[in-house]
Protein backbone atom coordinates (compact mmCIF):
# COMPACT_ATOMS: atom_id res chain seq x y z
CA UNK A 1 0.00 0.00 0.00
CA UNK A 2 2.68 2.50 1.01
CA UNK A 3 5.64 0.72 -0.57
CA UNK A 4 8.56 3.10 -0.95
CA UNK A 5 7.13 5.69 1.47
CA UNK A 6 10.11 5.85 3.82
CA UNK A 7 12.65 5.77 1.03
CA UNK A 8 10.86 8.52 -0.85
CA UNK A 9 10.40 10.63 2.29
CA UNK A 10 14.07 10.34 3.23
CA UNK A 11 15.08 11.06 -0.36
CA UNK A 12 12.88 14.15 -0.50
CA UNK A 13 14.37 15.45 2.75
CA UNK A 14 17.88 15.03 1.34
CA UNK A 15 16.87 16.71 -1.91
CA UNK A 16 15.26 19.57 -0.02
CA UNK A 17 18.37 20.16 2.06
CA UNK A 18 20.40 20.37 -1.17
CA UNK A 19 18.36 23.38 -2.32
CA UNK A 20 20.44 26.55 -2.08
CA UNK A 21 18.13 28.05 0.56
CA UNK A 22 16.49 24.82 1.69
CA UNK A 23 17.88 24.24 5.15
CA UNK A 24 18.74 27.84 5.85
CA UNK A 25 15.48 29.41 4.74
CA UNK A 26 13.18 26.93 6.38
CA UNK A 27 14.93 25.84 9.54
CA UNK A 28 17.73 28.19 10.47
CA UNK A 29 16.32 31.55 9.42
CA UNK A 30 13.37 31.61 11.87
CA UNK A 31 15.74 30.61 14.67
CA UNK A 32 18.16 33.33 13.64
CA UNK A 33 15.43 35.98 13.73
CA UNK A 34 14.28 34.65 17.07
CA UNK A 35 17.77 34.83 18.55
CA UNK A 36 18.48 38.31 17.17
CA UNK A 37 15.18 39.66 18.47
CA UNK A 38 15.83 37.89 21.76
CA UNK A 39 19.20 39.57 22.15
CA UNK A 40 17.80 43.00 21.29
CA UNK A 41 14.92 42.69 23.72
CA UNK A 42 16.81 40.56 26.17
CA UNK A 43 17.47 43.25 28.76
CA UNK A 44 13.99 44.63 28.73
CA UNK A 45 12.07 41.40 29.10
CA UNK A 46 11.94 40.38 32.68
CA UNK A 47 9.39 37.97 34.08
CA UNK A 48 8.08 40.89 36.09
CA UNK A 49 6.76 43.03 33.25
CA UNK A 50 3.12 41.94 33.14
CA UNK A 51 2.19 43.37 29.74
CA UNK A 52 5.04 41.58 28.00
CA UNK A 53 4.58 38.20 29.61
CA UNK A 54 1.04 37.60 28.35
CA UNK A 55 2.24 37.78 24.78
CA UNK A 56 5.65 36.23 25.37
CA UNK A 57 4.25 33.33 27.33
CA UNK A 58 1.47 32.29 25.05
CA UNK A 59 1.28 34.53 22.01
CA UNK A 60 4.84 34.22 20.81
CA UNK A 61 5.19 30.44 20.88
CA UNK A 62 1.85 30.04 19.14
CA UNK A 63 2.69 32.74 16.58
CA UNK A 64 6.01 31.06 15.86
CA UNK A 65 4.31 27.67 15.47
CA UNK A 66 1.63 29.02 13.17
CA UNK A 67 4.13 30.91 11.00
CA UNK A 68 6.35 27.86 10.68
CA UNK A 69 3.32 25.73 9.78
CA UNK A 70 2.14 28.27 7.20
CA UNK A 71 5.54 28.47 5.55
CA UNK A 72 5.65 24.67 5.41
CA UNK A 73 2.26 24.71 3.69
CA UNK A 74 3.37 27.30 1.15
CA UNK A 75 6.50 25.36 0.42
CA UNK A 76 4.39 22.21 -0.04
CA UNK A 77 2.12 24.03 -2.50
CA UNK A 78 5.14 25.27 -4.45
CA UNK A 79 6.90 21.92 -4.55
CA UNK A 80 3.80 20.06 -5.69
CA UNK A 81 3.19 22.52 -8.50
CA UNK A 82 6.84 22.50 -9.61
CA UNK A 83 6.76 18.69 -9.62
CA UNK A 84 3.60 18.72 -11.64
CA UNK A 85 4.88 21.26 -14.15
CA UNK A 86 8.17 19.42 -14.59
CA UNK A 87 6.44 16.11 -15.26
CA UNK A 88 7.97 14.60 -12.12
CA UNK A 89 4.58 13.69 -10.64
CA UNK A 90 3.62 12.04 -13.90
CA UNK A 91 6.89 10.08 -14.00
CA UNK A 92 6.51 8.94 -10.39
CA UNK A 93 2.95 7.95 -11.08
CA UNK A 94 4.04 5.54 -13.81
CA UNK A 95 5.74 3.43 -11.13
CA UNK A 96 4.25 1.22 -8.43
CA UNK A 97 4.32 4.26 -6.15
CA UNK A 98 0.71 4.93 -5.23
CA UNK A 99 -0.53 8.51 -5.46
CA UNK A 100 -1.19 8.62 -1.74
CA UNK A 101 2.39 7.48 -1.08
CA UNK A 102 3.88 10.33 -3.10
CA UNK A 103 1.66 12.90 -1.43
CA UNK A 104 2.08 11.46 2.07
CA UNK A 105 5.85 11.54 1.61
CA UNK A 106 5.70 15.27 0.92
CA UNK A 107 3.51 15.91 3.93
CA UNK A 108 5.93 13.91 6.11
CA UNK A 109 8.86 15.93 4.79
CA UNK A 110 7.10 19.16 5.69
CA UNK A 111 6.14 17.84 9.12
CA UNK A 112 9.73 16.75 9.78
CA UNK A 113 11.06 20.15 8.80
CA UNK A 114 8.41 21.89 10.91
CA UNK A 115 9.36 19.79 13.91
CA UNK A 116 13.06 20.48 13.36
CA UNK A 117 12.60 24.24 13.21
CA UNK A 118 10.26 24.28 16.20
CA UNK A 119 12.66 22.22 18.31
CA UNK A 120 15.43 24.66 17.47
CA UNK A 121 13.12 27.58 18.30
CA UNK A 122 12.28 26.08 21.66
CA UNK A 123 15.96 25.50 22.44
CA UNK A 124 16.77 29.06 21.41
CA UNK A 125 13.79 30.33 23.33
CA UNK A 126 14.89 28.68 26.55
CA UNK A 127 18.11 30.63 26.33
CA UNK A 128 16.70 34.05 25.49
CA UNK A 129 13.14 34.31 26.69
CA UNK A 130 11.91 33.94 30.23
CA UNK A 131 9.19 31.50 29.28
CA UNK A 132 8.12 29.01 31.86
CA UNK A 133 9.24 25.56 30.85
CA UNK A 134 6.40 23.72 32.54
CA UNK A 135 4.54 23.62 29.22
CA UNK A 136 2.69 20.39 28.29
CA UNK A 137 5.19 19.57 25.53
CA UNK A 138 3.52 16.35 24.36
CA UNK A 139 0.06 17.87 24.37
CA UNK A 140 1.26 20.93 22.51
CA UNK A 141 3.03 18.74 19.96
CA UNK A 142 -0.22 16.83 19.38
CA UNK A 143 -2.17 20.08 19.04
CA UNK A 144 0.44 21.35 16.61
CA UNK A 145 0.30 18.12 14.61
CA UNK A 146 -3.48 18.32 14.30
CA UNK A 147 -3.31 22.01 13.37
CA UNK A 148 -0.52 21.54 10.85
CA UNK A 149 -2.19 18.57 9.14
CA UNK A 150 -5.36 20.58 8.88
CA UNK A 151 -3.58 23.60 7.37
CA UNK A 152 -1.54 21.29 5.11
CA UNK A 153 -4.77 19.88 3.72
CA UNK A 154 -5.81 23.42 2.76
CA UNK A 155 -2.41 23.73 1.10
CA UNK A 156 -3.03 20.52 -0.80
CA UNK A 157 -6.34 21.79 -2.05
CA UNK A 158 -4.58 24.95 -3.25
CA UNK A 159 -1.83 22.82 -4.84
CA UNK A 160 -4.50 20.76 -6.59
CA UNK A 161 -6.00 23.70 -8.40
CA UNK A 162 -3.29 26.34 -8.98
CA UNK A 163 -2.67 26.56 -12.72
CA UNK A 164 1.12 26.96 -12.77
CA UNK A 165 4.06 26.81 -10.40
CA UNK A 166 4.65 30.54 -10.76
CA UNK A 167 1.28 31.30 -9.19
CA UNK A 168 1.45 28.65 -6.52
CA UNK A 169 3.30 30.63 -3.86
CA UNK A 170 1.44 33.97 -4.33
CA UNK A 171 -1.99 32.33 -4.49
CA UNK A 172 -1.20 30.23 -1.45
CA UNK A 173 0.01 33.28 0.45
CA UNK A 174 -3.02 35.32 -0.64
CA UNK A 175 -5.33 32.66 0.76
CA UNK A 176 -3.49 31.86 3.97
CA UNK A 177 -1.92 35.09 5.26
CA UNK A 178 -5.09 37.24 5.39
CA UNK A 179 -6.36 34.78 8.01
CA UNK A 180 -3.63 35.92 10.41
CA UNK A 181 -5.13 39.22 11.68
CA UNK A 182 -8.50 37.61 12.42
CA UNK A 183 -7.51 34.33 13.97
CA UNK A 184 -7.04 35.55 17.53
CA UNK A 185 -3.27 35.59 17.46
CA UNK A 186 -2.78 39.32 17.92
CA UNK A 187 -6.16 40.45 19.16
CA UNK A 188 -8.41 38.23 21.30
CA UNK A 189 -11.55 37.17 19.44
CA UNK A 190 -13.82 38.75 22.05
CA UNK A 191 -12.44 42.21 21.35
CA UNK A 192 -13.17 42.02 17.62
CA UNK A 193 -16.34 43.68 16.23
CA UNK A 194 -19.20 41.15 15.86
CA UNK A 195 -18.91 41.07 12.05
CA UNK A 196 -15.24 40.20 12.24
CA UNK A 197 -15.95 37.63 14.93
CA UNK A 198 -18.21 35.88 12.42
CA UNK A 199 -15.44 36.01 9.81
CA UNK A 200 -12.99 34.65 12.36
CA UNK A 201 -15.27 31.70 13.14
CA UNK A 202 -15.17 30.72 9.48
CA UNK A 203 -11.38 30.61 9.34
CA UNK A 204 -9.72 27.27 10.07
CA UNK A 205 -6.71 29.10 11.47
CA UNK A 206 -8.86 30.51 14.31
CA UNK A 207 -9.48 27.01 15.63
CA UNK A 208 -5.81 26.11 15.31
CA UNK A 209 -4.79 29.20 17.29
CA UNK A 210 -7.44 28.62 19.93
CA UNK A 211 -6.34 25.00 20.35
CA UNK A 212 -2.63 25.85 20.45
CA UNK A 213 -3.06 28.70 22.91
CA UNK A 214 -5.30 26.67 25.15
CA UNK A 215 -3.05 23.64 25.30
CA UNK A 216 0.05 25.81 25.76
CA UNK A 217 -1.62 27.49 28.74
CA UNK A 218 -2.33 24.09 30.21
CA UNK A 219 -6.06 23.92 29.57
CA UNK A 220 -7.70 20.52 29.24
CA UNK A 221 -8.33 18.90 25.84
CA UNK A 222 -11.99 18.57 26.80
CA UNK A 223 -12.26 22.37 26.68
CA UNK A 224 -11.13 22.30 23.04
CA UNK A 225 -13.20 19.49 21.54
CA UNK A 226 -14.86 22.06 19.28
CA UNK A 227 -11.50 23.26 17.92
CA UNK A 228 -10.32 19.72 17.25
CA UNK A 229 -13.61 18.85 15.55
CA UNK A 230 -13.37 21.93 13.32
CA UNK A 231 -9.77 21.14 12.33
CA UNK A 232 -10.60 17.50 11.61
CA UNK A 233 -13.58 18.59 9.52
CA UNK A 234 -11.38 20.98 7.52
CA UNK A 235 -8.87 18.17 6.99
CA UNK A 236 -11.55 15.72 5.86
CA UNK A 237 -13.22 18.17 3.48
CA UNK A 238 -10.00 19.48 1.93
CA UNK A 239 -8.53 15.99 1.53
CA UNK A 240 -11.70 14.69 -0.10
CA UNK A 241 -11.88 17.69 -2.44
CA UNK A 242 -8.17 17.42 -3.35
CA UNK A 243 -8.60 13.75 -4.16
CA UNK A 244 -11.34 14.75 -6.61
CA UNK A 245 -9.67 17.70 -8.31
CA UNK A 246 -5.96 16.90 -8.05
CA UNK A 247 -4.19 17.09 -11.38
CA UNK A 248 -1.06 15.04 -12.04
CA UNK A 249 0.07 17.01 -15.07
CA UNK B 1 -1.25 -20.33 -24.41
CA UNK B 2 0.68 -19.21 -21.29
CA UNK B 3 0.76 -15.67 -20.00
CA UNK B 4 0.02 -14.05 -23.33
CA UNK B 5 -3.52 -15.30 -23.63
CA UNK B 6 -4.75 -17.25 -26.60
CA UNK B 7 -3.50 -14.96 -29.34
CA UNK B 8 0.24 -15.08 -28.66
CA UNK B 9 0.30 -11.28 -28.73
CA UNK B 10 1.97 -9.36 -25.90
CA UNK B 11 0.04 -6.16 -26.61
CA UNK B 12 -3.45 -6.02 -28.09
CA UNK B 13 -5.12 -2.71 -28.78
CA UNK B 14 -8.58 -2.73 -30.27
CA UNK B 15 -10.55 0.29 -31.34
CA UNK B 16 -9.37 2.78 -28.75
CA UNK B 17 -10.60 6.34 -28.86
CA UNK B 18 -9.60 9.28 -26.68
CA UNK B 19 -10.90 12.84 -26.77
CA UNK B 20 -9.85 15.94 -24.86
CA UNK B 21 -12.86 18.22 -24.81
CA UNK B 22 -13.89 18.55 -28.43
CA UNK B 23 -10.49 17.46 -29.77
CA UNK B 24 -10.30 13.86 -30.91
CA UNK B 25 -6.74 12.81 -30.06
CA UNK B 26 -7.05 9.17 -31.08
CA UNK B 27 -9.86 7.41 -32.88
CA UNK B 28 -10.36 3.74 -33.65
CA UNK B 29 -6.73 2.74 -33.18
CA UNK B 30 -6.05 -1.01 -33.26
CA UNK B 31 -2.81 -2.97 -33.46
CA UNK B 32 -1.04 -5.95 -31.97
CA UNK B 33 2.55 -6.44 -30.90
CA UNK B 34 4.17 -9.88 -30.71
CA UNK B 35 6.71 -11.08 -28.19
CA UNK B 36 10.28 -9.93 -28.90
CA UNK B 37 9.24 -7.32 -31.42
CA UNK B 38 10.14 -3.63 -31.63
CA UNK B 39 6.93 -1.95 -32.72
CA UNK B 40 6.93 1.74 -33.62
CA UNK B 41 4.14 4.28 -33.67
CA UNK B 42 5.29 6.84 -36.21
CA UNK B 43 3.83 10.12 -37.32
CA UNK B 44 4.29 13.87 -36.97
CA UNK B 45 4.08 15.69 -33.64
CA UNK B 46 0.49 15.91 -32.46
CA UNK B 47 -0.64 12.90 -34.50
CA UNK B 48 -1.77 10.99 -31.40
CA UNK B 49 1.27 8.78 -30.83
CA UNK B 50 1.82 9.74 -27.20
CA UNK B 51 -1.88 9.56 -26.33
CA UNK B 52 -2.03 6.07 -27.85
CA UNK B 53 1.09 5.08 -25.94
CA UNK B 54 -0.23 6.44 -22.64
CA UNK B 55 -3.51 4.59 -23.07
CA UNK B 56 -1.56 1.38 -23.66
CA UNK B 57 0.68 2.01 -20.63
CA UNK B 58 -2.33 2.59 -18.42
CA UNK B 59 -1.41 6.20 -17.63
CA UNK B 60 -4.61 7.27 -19.38
CA UNK B 61 -7.92 5.53 -19.78
CA UNK B 62 -9.30 5.39 -23.32
CA UNK B 63 -12.90 6.60 -23.76
CA UNK B 64 -13.65 3.57 -25.90
CA UNK B 65 -11.98 0.34 -26.94
CA UNK B 66 -9.85 -2.16 -25.10
CA UNK B 67 -6.18 -2.64 -24.33
CA UNK B 68 -4.55 -5.81 -23.11
CA UNK B 69 -0.91 -6.25 -22.10
CA UNK B 70 0.27 -9.73 -21.15
CA UNK B 71 -3.40 -10.59 -20.79
CA UNK B 72 -4.10 -7.76 -18.30
CA UNK B 73 -6.00 -4.50 -18.58
CA UNK B 74 -3.33 -1.81 -18.07
CA UNK B 75 -5.72 0.68 -16.48
CA UNK B 76 -7.58 -1.69 -14.19
CA UNK B 77 -4.70 -4.02 -13.34
CA UNK B 78 -2.07 -1.24 -13.28
CA UNK B 79 -0.34 -2.28 -10.08
CA UNK B 80 -0.20 -5.92 -11.03
CA UNK B 81 1.12 -5.11 -14.48
CA UNK B 82 3.72 -2.59 -13.36
CA UNK B 83 6.08 -5.35 -12.25
CA UNK B 84 6.34 -6.59 -15.83
CA UNK B 85 6.48 -3.32 -17.77
CA UNK B 86 9.06 -0.53 -18.00
CA UNK B 87 8.03 2.96 -18.99
CA UNK B 88 9.94 5.92 -20.35
CA UNK B 89 7.69 8.96 -20.69
CA UNK B 90 8.18 11.76 -23.16
CA UNK B 91 9.74 14.90 -21.67
CA UNK B 92 9.70 13.53 -18.16
CA UNK B 93 11.87 15.04 -15.47
CA UNK B 94 13.10 13.99 -12.08
CA UNK B 95 13.81 16.07 -9.02
CA UNK B 96 16.61 18.49 -9.97
CA UNK B 97 18.89 17.48 -7.15
CA UNK B 98 18.24 13.75 -7.00
CA UNK B 99 21.41 11.75 -7.59
CA UNK B 100 21.56 9.11 -10.31
CA UNK B 101 22.08 6.25 -7.86
CA UNK B 102 19.30 7.54 -5.58
CA UNK B 103 16.79 7.44 -8.41
CA UNK B 104 17.78 3.89 -9.30
CA UNK B 105 17.72 2.90 -5.65
CA UNK B 106 14.22 4.32 -5.16
CA UNK B 107 12.92 2.62 -8.29
CA UNK B 108 14.58 -0.66 -7.30
CA UNK B 109 12.86 -0.54 -3.90
CA UNK B 110 9.47 -0.48 -5.59
CA UNK B 111 9.67 -3.79 -7.45
CA UNK B 112 9.85 -7.34 -6.14
CA UNK B 113 12.34 -8.44 -8.81
CA UNK B 114 15.13 -6.14 -10.00
CA UNK B 115 18.37 -6.25 -11.93
CA UNK B 116 21.64 -4.89 -10.54
CA UNK B 117 21.45 -1.08 -10.78
CA UNK B 118 25.21 -0.52 -10.91
CA UNK B 119 25.56 -2.96 -13.75
CA UNK B 120 22.76 -1.23 -15.59
CA UNK B 121 24.54 2.11 -15.18
CA UNK B 122 27.70 0.50 -16.48
CA UNK B 123 25.90 -0.87 -19.54
CA UNK B 124 24.35 2.51 -20.24
CA UNK B 125 27.65 4.36 -19.84
CA UNK B 126 26.47 6.21 -16.73
CA UNK B 127 28.76 4.61 -14.14
CA UNK B 128 30.82 7.82 -13.92
CA UNK B 129 27.67 9.83 -13.21
CA UNK B 130 26.50 7.72 -10.29
CA UNK B 131 26.72 10.60 -7.81
CA UNK B 132 25.71 13.38 -10.19
CA UNK B 133 22.54 15.43 -9.65
CA UNK B 134 19.86 14.93 -12.26
CA UNK B 135 19.99 18.62 -13.23
CA UNK B 136 23.67 18.36 -14.17
CA UNK B 137 23.15 15.55 -16.70
CA UNK B 138 23.17 16.20 -20.45
CA UNK B 139 20.10 15.39 -22.54
CA UNK B 140 21.57 12.07 -23.63
CA UNK B 141 22.54 11.13 -20.10
CA UNK B 142 19.04 11.92 -18.83
CA UNK B 143 17.53 9.72 -21.53
CA UNK B 144 19.92 6.91 -20.64
CA UNK B 145 18.97 7.27 -16.98
CA UNK B 146 15.30 7.02 -17.96
CA UNK B 147 16.10 3.88 -19.92
CA UNK B 148 17.87 2.51 -16.85
CA UNK B 149 14.80 3.28 -14.71
CA UNK B 150 12.56 1.62 -17.30
CA UNK B 151 14.73 -1.52 -17.19
CA UNK B 152 15.41 -1.77 -13.44
CA UNK B 153 12.54 -4.23 -12.87
CA UNK B 154 13.65 -6.52 -15.72
CA UNK B 155 10.35 -5.91 -17.57
CA UNK B 156 8.80 -8.06 -20.29
CA UNK B 157 7.48 -5.05 -22.16
CA UNK B 158 9.25 -1.70 -22.49
CA UNK B 159 7.58 1.55 -23.60
CA UNK B 160 9.79 4.24 -25.09
CA UNK B 161 8.21 7.57 -26.05
CA UNK B 162 10.21 9.89 -28.34
CA UNK B 163 13.38 8.42 -26.94
CA UNK B 164 15.97 10.38 -28.90
CA UNK B 165 14.22 13.71 -29.42
CA UNK B 166 16.64 16.56 -28.93
CA UNK B 167 19.74 14.36 -28.89
CA UNK B 168 22.77 14.73 -31.12
CA UNK B 169 23.33 12.05 -33.80
CA UNK B 170 26.04 10.32 -31.80
CA UNK B 171 23.92 9.87 -28.64
CA UNK B 172 21.05 8.84 -30.86
CA UNK B 173 23.03 6.01 -32.41
CA UNK B 174 24.24 4.89 -28.98
CA UNK B 175 20.63 4.73 -27.76
CA UNK B 176 19.49 2.79 -30.84
CA UNK B 177 22.14 0.23 -29.97
CA UNK B 178 20.70 0.00 -26.45
CA UNK B 179 17.17 -0.55 -27.74
CA UNK B 180 18.37 -3.37 -30.01
CA UNK B 181 20.04 -4.90 -26.96
CA UNK B 182 16.73 -4.76 -25.09
CA UNK B 183 15.02 -6.66 -27.89
CA UNK B 184 17.89 -9.14 -28.17
CA UNK B 185 17.28 -10.00 -24.53
CA UNK B 186 13.80 -11.12 -25.54
CA UNK B 187 11.86 -8.06 -24.43
CA UNK B 188 9.02 -6.54 -26.38
CA UNK B 189 9.35 -2.85 -27.18
CA UNK B 190 6.61 -0.36 -28.08
CA UNK B 191 8.08 2.97 -29.11
CA UNK B 192 7.01 6.24 -30.71
CA UNK B 193 9.10 8.44 -32.95
CA UNK B 194 8.69 11.17 -35.50
CA UNK B 195 12.10 10.32 -36.97
CA UNK B 196 11.69 8.07 -39.97
CA UNK B 197 15.33 7.08 -39.94
CA UNK B 198 14.96 5.91 -36.36
CA UNK B 199 11.89 3.85 -37.23
CA UNK B 200 13.60 2.31 -40.23
CA UNK B 201 16.70 1.32 -38.33
CA UNK B 202 15.04 0.07 -35.16
CA UNK B 203 11.51 -1.10 -35.72
CA UNK B 204 10.49 -4.57 -36.85
CA UNK B 205 7.05 -3.19 -37.62
CA UNK B 206 5.53 0.28 -37.57
CA UNK B 207 2.08 1.83 -37.54
CA UNK B 208 1.81 5.15 -39.34
CA UNK B 209 -0.47 7.51 -37.40
CA UNK B 210 -1.91 10.77 -38.58
CA UNK B 211 -4.74 12.86 -37.14
CA UNK B 212 -5.32 10.21 -34.48
CA UNK B 213 -5.85 7.37 -36.95
CA UNK B 214 -3.65 4.52 -38.08
CA UNK B 215 -3.13 4.75 -41.83
CA UNK B 216 -1.17 1.53 -42.32
CA UNK B 217 0.81 -1.10 -40.42
CA UNK B 218 3.71 -3.25 -41.58
CA UNK B 219 7.46 -3.69 -41.56
CA UNK B 220 9.31 -0.67 -43.00
CA UNK B 221 10.32 -2.73 -46.06
CA UNK B 222 6.74 -3.97 -46.58
CA UNK B 223 5.33 -0.46 -46.39
CA UNK B 224 7.89 0.82 -48.86
CA UNK B 225 7.11 -2.03 -51.27
CA UNK B 226 3.39 -1.50 -50.91
CA UNK B 227 3.25 2.25 -51.29
CA UNK B 228 6.43 3.23 -53.11
CA UNK B 229 7.19 0.44 -55.61
CA UNK B 230 9.21 2.72 -57.85
CA UNK B 231 13.00 2.17 -57.84
CA UNK B 232 15.42 4.78 -59.09
CA UNK B 233 18.84 4.08 -60.61
CA UNK B 234 21.34 6.81 -61.38
CA UNK B 235 24.21 5.86 -63.67
CA UNK B 236 26.83 7.61 -65.73
CA UNK B 237 28.16 6.25 -69.02
CA UNK B 238 29.82 7.57 -72.15
CA UNK B 239 28.28 4.78 -74.25
CA UNK B 240 26.16 6.35 -77.02
CA UNK B 241 23.91 3.29 -77.27
CA UNK B 242 23.01 3.39 -73.56
CA UNK B 243 19.89 5.53 -73.84
CA UNK B 244 18.38 3.40 -76.59
CA UNK B 245 19.09 0.11 -74.78
CA UNK B 246 17.76 1.36 -71.46
CA UNK B 247 14.58 2.68 -73.07
CA UNK B 248 14.00 -0.77 -74.49
CA UNK B 249 13.65 -2.25 -70.98
CA UNK B 250 10.01 -3.32 -70.43
CA UNK B 251 9.90 -2.30 -66.74
CA UNK B 252 11.25 1.19 -67.37
CA UNK B 253 8.90 4.03 -66.50
CA UNK B 254 10.89 7.22 -66.88
CA UNK B 255 14.33 8.13 -68.11
CA UNK B 256 15.95 11.55 -67.86
CA UNK B 257 19.37 12.33 -69.19
CA UNK B 258 21.83 15.04 -68.30
CA UNK B 259 24.92 14.76 -70.48
CA UNK B 260 26.37 11.40 -69.54
CA UNK B 261 24.22 10.93 -66.42
CA UNK B 262 20.98 8.97 -66.59
CA UNK B 263 18.25 8.88 -63.99
CA UNK B 264 15.92 5.97 -64.65
CA UNK B 265 12.88 4.72 -62.75
CA UNK B 266 10.91 1.54 -62.88
CA UNK B 267 8.47 -0.47 -60.78
CA UNK B 268 9.19 -3.45 -58.59
CA UNK B 269 12.04 -5.07 -56.75
CA UNK B 270 13.36 -6.64 -59.94
CA UNK B 271 13.97 -3.32 -61.62
CA UNK B 272 17.54 -2.84 -60.37
CA UNK B 273 18.49 -6.37 -61.41
CA UNK B 274 17.03 -5.78 -64.85
CA UNK B 275 19.08 -2.63 -65.24
CA UNK B 276 22.25 -4.51 -64.32
CA UNK B 277 21.33 -7.24 -66.82
CA UNK B 278 20.73 -4.69 -69.52
CA UNK B 279 24.10 -3.04 -68.88
CA UNK B 280 25.90 -6.38 -68.86
CA UNK B 281 24.24 -7.76 -71.97
CA UNK B 282 25.06 -4.66 -73.95
CA UNK B 283 28.54 -4.36 -72.47
CA UNK B 284 27.85 -0.79 -71.42
CA UNK B 285 30.67 0.52 -69.20
CA UNK B 286 29.53 2.80 -66.41
CA UNK B 287 31.56 5.26 -64.33
CA UNK B 288 28.83 5.68 -61.70
CA UNK B 289 25.97 3.44 -60.56
CA UNK B 290 23.71 4.30 -57.65
CA UNK B 291 20.28 3.15 -56.56
CA UNK B 292 17.92 5.41 -54.67
CA UNK B 293 15.56 3.36 -52.55
CA UNK B 294 12.40 4.96 -51.29
CA UNK B 295 12.15 5.01 -47.50
CA UNK B 296 9.47 5.52 -44.85
CA UNK B 297 9.74 9.25 -45.42
CA UNK B 298 8.54 8.69 -48.99
CA UNK B 299 5.81 6.33 -47.79
CA UNK B 300 4.57 8.98 -45.40
CA UNK B 301 4.60 11.60 -48.14
CA UNK B 302 2.69 9.27 -50.45
CA UNK B 303 0.07 8.36 -47.83
CA UNK B 304 -0.57 11.80 -46.38
CA UNK B 305 0.34 14.13 -49.20
CA UNK B 306 2.80 16.02 -47.02
CA UNK B 307 6.20 15.53 -45.47
CA UNK B 308 6.34 14.42 -41.84
CA UNK B 309 8.24 17.59 -40.95
CA UNK B 310 5.50 19.96 -42.19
Amino acid sequence: MFRGLWKLTWLEIKIFLREPLGAFGTILFPVLVFVVVGRLLGGRLTPGSIAATGFIRVGLPVLASVLVALSAVLSLVTIISIYREGGILKRLRATPLRPQTILTAHVLVKLALTVASLVLLVLAGKRYYPVNVDVPVFGFAMALLISTLSILSIGFLIASIVPTARFAQPIGAAILYPMLPFCGLFVPLQSLPPALQTVARMLPLTYAVSLLQGIWKGEAWSAHIGDVAALVAVFAICTALSAKVFRWE
Amino acid sequence: MGVFGTSGQVIQVSGIRKTYGSTVAVSDVSFEVSEGEIFGLIGPNGAGKTTTMECVEGVRRPDQGAVSILGLDPYRDMYQLQNSIGVQLQEAQLQKRIKVWEALDLWASLYPKTVDGDRLLEQLGLAGKRNAWFMTLSGGQKQRLFIALALINDPEVVFLDELTTGLDPQSRRAIWELVRDIRDRGKTVLMTTHLMEEAERLCDRVAIIEHGKIIDIGSPAELVRRHCPTRTVILATGNELAEERLRAMPSLETLTRQDSQFTIQGRGDEFVTEVIHCLAENRIRVTDFRTLLPNLEDVFLKLTGHSIRD
